[in-house]
């Protein structure tokens, strides 16, 4: 089963990430409000699949990504962003520091979905 | 207020309520705010900051607001809770967020979204910023946007 993390200070935008995974496969969803929370919750969770939501309170997605990447135990987890269109810099930026797919707010089910069958999760 | 400066926020509403929660809003034509002004039962605000200074707000009577809120999360809500209110904030702040790119150039921060709750509540601009409304038409009822921001 793949064990998935979300992590984003909006519970609105978890919740509906949440949603649409759930319906389109099994697995275990983990969610976490920020970086630090992220960092908190990995003791007790190795995740497949990570959604960092981009600007984040306390640690954001940027700083969370260079933590994950810097750690040789999630060498394999695949990392989505989540972010804004007015933030295509650091969009860029993200996918040199090593994540794997972005995905822009507003985004559909089916924007979601595709990302995940590009990541050969689905 | 140059129509440049709207219309952003007007094309952000319509593709975020289309793309996250397939709802057709269609707007009618935008208007300076004048006394009376309207009300409305909920308001999700953010403020803008920078190059341009004021406010973004999605205002709903409390039967559209429910009814929004439930087509976005997938889910029935009947009384305004802690989900409701984070979902209406949101909502302004994907909005608020996608438009800043085409803001003409102007370097602009937002902050994160607050909620105004209270029936019949009236929402007043920043002192010297044009108020723009703009009513907005879907099949879950009618909502407003409000743009009040003071630009160079």
């Amino acid at each position: 089963m793949t064990n998935i993390m979300l992590v984003d200070d909006s519970t609105t935008l978890r919740r509906i990430q949440r949603n649409i995974i759930e319906k389109l496969m099994t697995c275990t969803i983990v969610e976490a409000s920020d970086g630090k929370d992220a960092i908190e919750k990995l003791k007790n969770f190795k995740p497949d699949l990570f959604f960092l939501d981009v600007n984040m309170p306390n640690m954001d997605g940027i700083t969370l990504l260079k933590y994950l990447r810097s750690n040789a135990q999630y060498a394999g987890s695949k990392i989505v962003m989540c972010t804004s269109e007015s933030e295509k810099a650091r969009i860029i930026e993200t996918i040199k520091l090593g994540a794997n797919s972005y995905i822009v707010k507003p985004f559909s089910p089916e924007t979601l979905e595709q990302k995940l069958k590009d990541l050969k999760v689905i | 207020m140059d129509v440049r400066y709207v219309n952003p926020f007007i094309l952000s509403t319509i593709e975020t309520f289309n793309v996250m929660l397939k709802l057709k809003v269609t707007p009618g034509k935008p208007q300076l705010k004048m006394d009376p002004f309207p009300t409305h039962d909920i308001s999700g605000i953010i403020g803008i900051s920078g190059d341009a200074v004021g406010t973004i707000a999605i205002s709903y009577p409390r039967i559209v607001a429910l009814k929004t809120v439930s087509r976005f999360l997938d889910a029935e809500f009947k009384i305004f809770d802690y989900a409701v209110t984070d979902a209406i904030g949101e909502i302004t702040n994907i909005i608020a967020g996608s438009a800043k790119k085409d803001l003409g150039g102007l370097n602009v921060q937002i902050s994160l979204p607050n909620v105004v709750i209270g029936r019949n509540h009236k929402l007043v601009g920043p002192k010297n910023a044009q108020n723009i409304l703009v009513p907005l038409q879907s099949e879950l009822g009618s909502m407003y946007l409000e743009v009040s921001l003071k630009t160079p």
